[in-house]
């Protein structure tokens, strides 16, 4: 059973579209390696797979094994680096792999036009049929919806892994009211399969000009608190929006903020040697993002509730 | 007016919620893994329906053409322009779009137009039209629409739930039947406009749409972006769907383009369109790019409180972009400029 040596296993859920589930299992799956914890992420959104490109892994393909697929490696386990003059030039880190339909497409434009008793048996094959191996955490990033895949996924794991391992899901929403009606009745499918909440991320909560610093809520405010508290579960950070995360994703460049950022009391550091800027891992450019510290404190919160 | 045929049998609100559809064969286990359809030629003969307790049900079952379509077809015959708005990516605003354009089209009080919300996980149409709390009144001659002014009428599961936080956890097969009985028992009447809102992705509910509205036909798609690569990524998925499903694409519209600070106007990429964004994937799909709509934090505020951002802030550049990417549409579509949008 390719489940048995995984610690602990965490669905990253939202009811919604377009609420950054991808972007925040992603930073999860970054935050937990760069804490030296061996992670795998996979991705069951199959019309729609983003996590290759997340993790810059787009143009990989998936190996074959005797008993089933291979998950891409990301980045192998390493310890902390220095260079010559005793500076840490690489973060210490748990390996990280990933498992997505996107690698199995032979065009990355083809699309994936499948009913549901054919999503069915393609996420149960993705549960049952990838070498894991040993892992701290496996994290599932979810299609929007209570469809399905969502169906087929709690079912399979309520089957084939142990309570101990079911961590529970993350739910992450936009603090405006119409995610947040989406994500209620999210709340409610976890509430009726027994899946535990370990906490609520309200993300894109507020943009900060780059011009002139002022902080504009472009999707609104504050209704991701306010429904965690209403639902009694817990709430575990706002998350703004940043362009230089995008920008890492995007173009793979390391992101820089103008002197005298500070974030969540946090003075944000400028890498001045633009040689380095762009070369690198995707896990080592991340530390110098300003989401890293939110995602660093959620982390150790989740962490906590997980392994208590 | 033509005959009308046998009009179908008029099923309460609830039992809608959990009958199967009447086409397909009633089966008595969950399809299993490669299913190929009840309703498909293979049905009960695939190699996958070797042990499957619904195969002498699947293998005996009257094939051929599904009798509900020319009902369907029958009942949107007073429909003159049916629109799809479609996206593959969550989260772009195909919603929002959706209302916004259905406001626009209602501007002119000559038009009628409704707005059918296929996103049966997700309803946010009612909430964003400001009738969330409504419910479905039935008539002899089938489901009226919730009527949000005197043109302007909406369909959603929304109405259907006893409580407004539940959850709707079906699999595809049961959400065709809901689909099937937005077309078949809603009373549409007669309309100028149609917007079919659509959940993201390429599966059950877009296949449904498409296979029970050819025969009625549908003007087109209409498919909304944002500027960044992830988004682009999931839309390109969505052309190759409609080409292989035979949708006419009207176009393209980017939406979340730019962001306008309100205290100091500087211009902000939010979603970088690093690969050249929609317009660059217009250009290499070679289909019509619509118009880019820049991000305005009052568009989601309206959304959330059911008002119309059309209305209320016309002065707004977000709201001048639509009217252009709106007039697009009527021009893809092949209606008089004058016909689509209100007296300015």
């Amino acid at each position: 059973m390719s489940l048995k040596d995984v610690k602990h296993i965490a669905l990253v859920l939202s009811g919604k579209g377009g609420v950054g589930k991808s972007s925040v299992t992603t930073q999860l799956a970054l935050t937990l390696s760069l804490h030296g914890y061996s992670v795998g992420v996979l991705d069951v959104d199959l019309t729609g797979p983003s996590i290759p490109r997340f993790f810059g892994v787009e143009k990989e393909k998936v190996r074959q094994a005797p008993g089933g697929w291979i998950p891409v490696p990301v980045h192998e386990q390493q310890t902390e680096s220095q260079n010559g003059n005793g500076h840490a030039v690489g973060s210490g880190h748990g390996s990280l792999h990933c498992m997505s339909l996107g690698f199995l497409l032979a065009n990355r434009g083809d699309a994936v036009v499948w009913r549901g008793p054919k999503k069915t048996a393609m996420v149960r094959q993705f549960l049952s049929d990838v070498h894991w191996g040993t892992l701290d955490y496996l994290l599932i990033d979810t299609p929007p919806g209570t469809s399905d895949e969502h169906i087929s996924l709690v079912e399979t794991l309520l089957k084939e892994a142990t309570s101990e391992q079911m961590a529970g899901a993350v739910i992450v929403t936009t603090p405006q009211a119409i995610s947040i009606s989406d994500v209620k009745k999210e709340i409610n499918f976890c509430r009726k399969t027994g899946v535990q909440i370990l906490g609520v991320i309200e993300n894109m909560a507020g943009f900060v000009c780059p011009n002139c610093s002022e902080c504009t809520n472009v999707f609104s405010k504050g209704g991701g608190r306010v429904m965690a508290q209403e639902f009694e579960v817990p709430f575990l950070g706002s998350v703004p929006i940043d362009p230089m995360f995008i920008r890492l994703i995007e173009e793979g460049r390391r992101p820089v903020y103008p002197e005298g950022t500070v974030v969540d009391g946090q003075a944000i550091a400028t890498n001045a040697e633009s040689e380095e800027l762009d070369t690198g891992l995707l896990v080592d450019k991340y530390t110098a993002c300003s989401l890293h510290p939110l995602f660093d404190g959620m982390v150790k919160e989740l962490i906590t509730t997980i392994e208590r | 007016m033509a005959p009308f045929m046998d009009p179908p049998p008029l099923t309460s609100v609830d039992t809608a919620l959990t009958a199967h559809t009447t086409a397909t064969p009633a089966l008595v286990a969950p399809e299993p893994e490669h299913c190929p359809g009840p309703e498909s030629n293979l049905a009960g003969k695939d190699d996958a329906c070797a042990g499957c307790p619904n195969q002498a049900i699947c293998a005996s079952a009257p094939k051929g053409p599904d009798p509900d379509i020319p009902i369907i077809t029958q009942r949107l015959a007073g429909i003159k322009h049916k629109i799809l708005v479609l996206s593959g990516k969550g989260g772009v605003g195909k919603s929002t779009f959706s209302t916004l354009l259905a406001h626009a089209f209602a501007s002119n009080s000559a038009n009628t137009v409704g707005i059918m919300d296929t996103d049966i996980c997700g309803p946010s149409i009612p909430k964003m039209m400001g009738v969330e709390a409504e419910t479905i009144h039935v008539t002899s001659t089938g489901w009226e629409p919730v009527w949000v002014s005197d043109n302007l009428g909406v369909m959603s599961v929304q109405f259907m739930l006893p409580n407004r936080d539940d959850a709707v956890i079906w699999r595809g097969a049961k959400k065709n039947g809901l689909i099937k009985r937005f077309l078949m028992d809603v009373e549409w009447g007669s309309m100028d406009y149609l917007v079919v809102d659509t959940p993201p992705g390429t599966s059950d509910e877009h296949l449904s749409v498409n296979s029970y509205l050819k025969e009625s036909g549908v003007d087109g798609a209409v498919l909304v972006t944002t500027p960044q690569e992830v988004a682009l990524l999931d839309v390109r998925k969505e052309i190759d769907f409609c080409k292989k499903a035979g949708i006419r694409i009207l176009g393209l519209v980017e939406n979340m383009s730019g962001f306008v600070c309100p205290k100091c106007t500087h211009t902000s990429e939010i979603f970088r369109a690093t690969t050249g964004g929609g317009r660059r994937l217009a250009q290499d799909m070679k289909i019509p790019f619509l118009g880019a709509v820049p991000l305005d934090s009052r568009i989601g505020m309206a959304c959330d409180f059911g008002e119309s951002f059309f209305d209320n802030f016309p002065d707004s550049p977000t709201c001048k972009a639509l009217k252009e990417v709106v007039k697009n549409v009527g021009k893809e579509m092949g209606v008089k400029e004058e016909d689509v949008l209100g007296e300015e």
